[in-house]
């Protein structure tokens, strides 16, 4: 056996996962290096690595969530009413550039992106009309956003709280990761201190009013499109957690109070084994972080659920129907590494945003995994493999590297030490670093990407593209000059002077943007009062 | 006739318009034209048509790389072109856009100028190469290669001006 050369059929001579771990040609017990109950565990119990719940997908599948959002809030409610016609169970809301960065529809940075990648918002108005006809106390609903993100939530409050629905009963969830849009998506409109501070004031008040409500969607996908590997999704995705979790306890409040509203987000790839032990490694840090270094008690603050959503960025636009494989690999992974919701990206996502037949093709993809294959029979099916499980301990061992390191620049804070990460560049520069390395593998081809570098297609057959609606901005524009008309100016002036003094004096600031939204401030005027006192944040460039 | 080679690595500047942040592309892009021998400005996300029209003025860039992934580039690209023809500077440069665009929009960007379009996807080798075989010589203020200077080492990123003499 040791005298055959290491190369398969085709001649390949190294074996590694795409963040570069060794894999060896085969896996024994001594690899593994299992003590099942410190290592694994029971199903639902410490630490998790087989699976946040005891019986998984026997006893409930997935959330299967395809996010969406384009155009007015009116064109967004009809897509969601579409998928919910089709066996979708919870809502994600995309929102446009200029809502993501915290500019209303009129500013001049806005044009030409008003609707164009995700729904509009400016008022409670336009969220009133996106969740139209959608209880808002039985679907849960994904807000997806981050540094406006205590806009967002203020008006979706305010329009459940207008029809007469309790805080308590809404389910659901806010990204408000703000530390990572530092490196990943880049939708930032606050600095890195004052960022963290408006995340944690959500913390605090969801904790306290809103019990039932996810504060936080702690979030790799975005590295990873950054061009992060695995290793370093995981690393810098949890201490990112951890970042929120120390600030949140240096407010008062005790770990077990808020920790179980946390959850996560990861991206998944191709490297089906490396995702699936990167799912499984992220749990069982987790679960060891929160029980040793912040002396969490409950079971729920330990244990890591997520929501995964195939990367966009491994689509490809050279011919487009392959991606529909790509996509059912990468879900197949996450279900394997034990997702609690997913959403598969449409096959056109190098072209556009995905048209309604490359979204019934995504729900599709689930549905067959979640009824056809199988796969759901069993909780953790991997757990045991001699390669898996070495693969996992690989994967927790390089993540607490880089870990290691953040918390060193932070002098023991997490907290600082991500600030401090962030500021000198060092995050940006090894995600850079990953991403280069990637893309030389996939131009030399060393990286076979089949359709791209290999294989290439001699005739590909173009998708139906989604159709925007060229209107929409104009519609939004008139839409937010009709609120402005309509609504008190003396009022709106006199909440974002309220907010601004709440902010100087540093009290928690959602129960002023709840005032301010529900007078019909918009966000752009909001998140501009906010800057007024914080200041802005300019991307530095770094390469 | 002699002909007479002056040297001087090629220029590029780099920004993304618009709102998005999908700045992988563009980063790498970076990094790689840099490892090609160029000299590499790039100015970061959100930048406006004016502030790139400036940047590329004063960096005397030969070339201009502009990343969009928002799908605005119709929108942005015009502003960008004429913000470079009223400093005088559109005919000097070798502009180039990057990103989310469909085919179709493709043709209409080359009527606006706009010298190479390189949708998701495409190679930075191709990138490269397009750079070299079309950027633009006998700029204003060409580097003058001086006698007894050593000679730039990577041949491939320079811009060679030629000075035709009777």
């Amino acid at each position: 056996m040791a005298a055959n050369p290491r190369s398969s059929a085709d001649g390949q001579q190294e074996f590694r996962t795409l963040s570069g771990i060794d894999i060896k040609d085969v896996y024994r017990p001594e690899d593994a290096g299992l003590d099942y109950s410190q290592d694994l565990g029971e199903p639902g119990a410490y630490p998790f690595t087989r699976g946040p719940y005891p019986t998984m997908y026997r006893g409930r599948l997935w959330t299967r969530r395809q996010i969406a959002g384009f155009g007015t809030a009116k064109a967004t409610n009809q897509r969601y009413r579409f998928l919910l016609d089709r066996g979708q169970t919870g809502i994600s809301t995309d929102f446009d550039h200029p809502t993501l960065t915290g500019y209303d529809s009129d500013h001049e940075l806005a044009e030409g992106e008003v609707g164009r990648l995700g729904v509009a918002i400016d008022t409670v108005s336009d969220m009133e009309e996106l969740f139209e006809g959608i209880p808002q106390d039985r679907v849960s609903v994904s807000l997806t956003i981050n540094h406006p993100a205590i806009v967002m939530l203020s008006m979706f409050l305010a329009v459940a709280e207008s029809r007469g629905i309790l805080w308590s009963e809404l389910r659901g969830t806010v990204q408000n990761d703000s530390l990572k849009e530092f490196h990943g998506q880049k939708t930032f409109a606050l600095p890195p201190g004052p960022s963290l501070k408006l995340t944690t004031d959500i913390v605090e008040f969801c904790t306290k009013h809103v019990p039932n409500w996810y504060t936080v969607s702690i979030s790799g996908y975005h590295t990873r499109e950054s061009g992060a590997d695995a290793v370093q999704e995981l690393a810098f995705t949890l201490a990112q957690g951890m970042a929120y979790v120390e600030s949140a306890m240096d407010r008062g409040l005790p770990v077990d109070s808020f920790a179980p509203r946390l959850s996560f987000f990861f991206g998944c790839h191709n490297d089906f084994f490396e995702e699936i032990a990167k799912f499984r490694a992220a749990r069982r840090m987790w679960a060891r972080t929160m029980r040793h270094r912040y002396q969490a008690t409950r079971p729920e603050s330990m244990r890591l659920r997520f929501h995964t959503q195939t990367l966009g960025s491994t689509l490809m636009r050279q011919d487009p129907q392959n991606n529909i494989v790509r996509g059912a690999l990468q879900a197949l992974a996450a279900i394997m590494g034990g997702t609690q919701s997913l959403h598969v990206s449409g096959y056109d996502e190098a072209y556009d945003i995905p048209s309604e037949e490359a979204m019934r093709m995504s729900l599709a993809t689930q549905l067959i995994l979640a009824h056809e294959s199988g796969v759901t029979n069993t909780v953790d099916p991997l757990g045991g493999s001699m390669f898996v499980e070495s693969l996992t301990n690989t994967m927790e061992e390089k993540a607490n590297e880089y870990i290691a390191r953040i918390d060193e620049m932070g002098n023991g804070s997490l907290c600082q030490g991500m600030l401090e990460a962030i500021g000198n560049g060092y995050i940006e520069q090894e995600i850079a670093r990953a991403s280069y390395e990637y893309l030389k593998k996939v131009e030399s081809g060393d990286q076979v990407i089949v359709g791209v570098n290999q294989y290439q297609p001699t005739s590909s057959q173009l998708p139906e593209l989604f159709e925007f609606d060229a209107l929409e901005e104009e519609r939004q524009l008139n839409r937010l000059a009709e609120v402005k008309r309509s609504r008190s100016d003396a009022q709106v002036a006199d909440s974002l002077r309220n907010l601004k003094s709440a902010a100087a004096k540093d009290e928690n600031l959602m129960p002023h943007v709840l005032e301010a939204v529900k007078v019909h401030a918009t966000e752009g005027e909001v998140m501009a009062s906010l800057q007024d006192v914080y200041g802005e944040y300019v991307d530095p460039g770094v390469f | 006739m002699t002909t007479q080679l002056h040297h001087r690595n090629i220029k590029v500047l780099l920004a993304k318009m618009g709102l998005d942040g999908h700045d992988r592309g563009v980063k790498a892009i970076a990094r790689a034209f840099r490892d090609s021998g160029m000299e590499v400005v790039y100015l970061g996300m959100r930048v406006t048509a004016d502030q790139i029209a400036q940047a590329t003025l004063q960096e005397d860039a030969d070339v201009v790389g502009i990343s969009i992934l928002s799908g605005a580039h119709m929108r942005l690209v015009p502003r960008l072109a004429q913000a470079l023809t009223d400093r005088g500077i559109m005919d000097d440069v070798l502009l180039l856009v990057g990103g989310t665009i469909p085919d179709q929009d493709v043709e209409p960007l080359q009527q606006l100028g706009v010298h190479g379009v390189f949708p998701v996807g495409a190679f930075t080798s191709e990138m490269v190469e397009f750079i070299q075989a079309n950027v633009k010589s006998g700029k204003s203020s060409p580097f003058q290669h001086q006698a007894g200077e050593p000679q730039p080492a990577n041949l491939s990123g320079e811009v060679i001006t030629e000075t035709r003499q009777e």
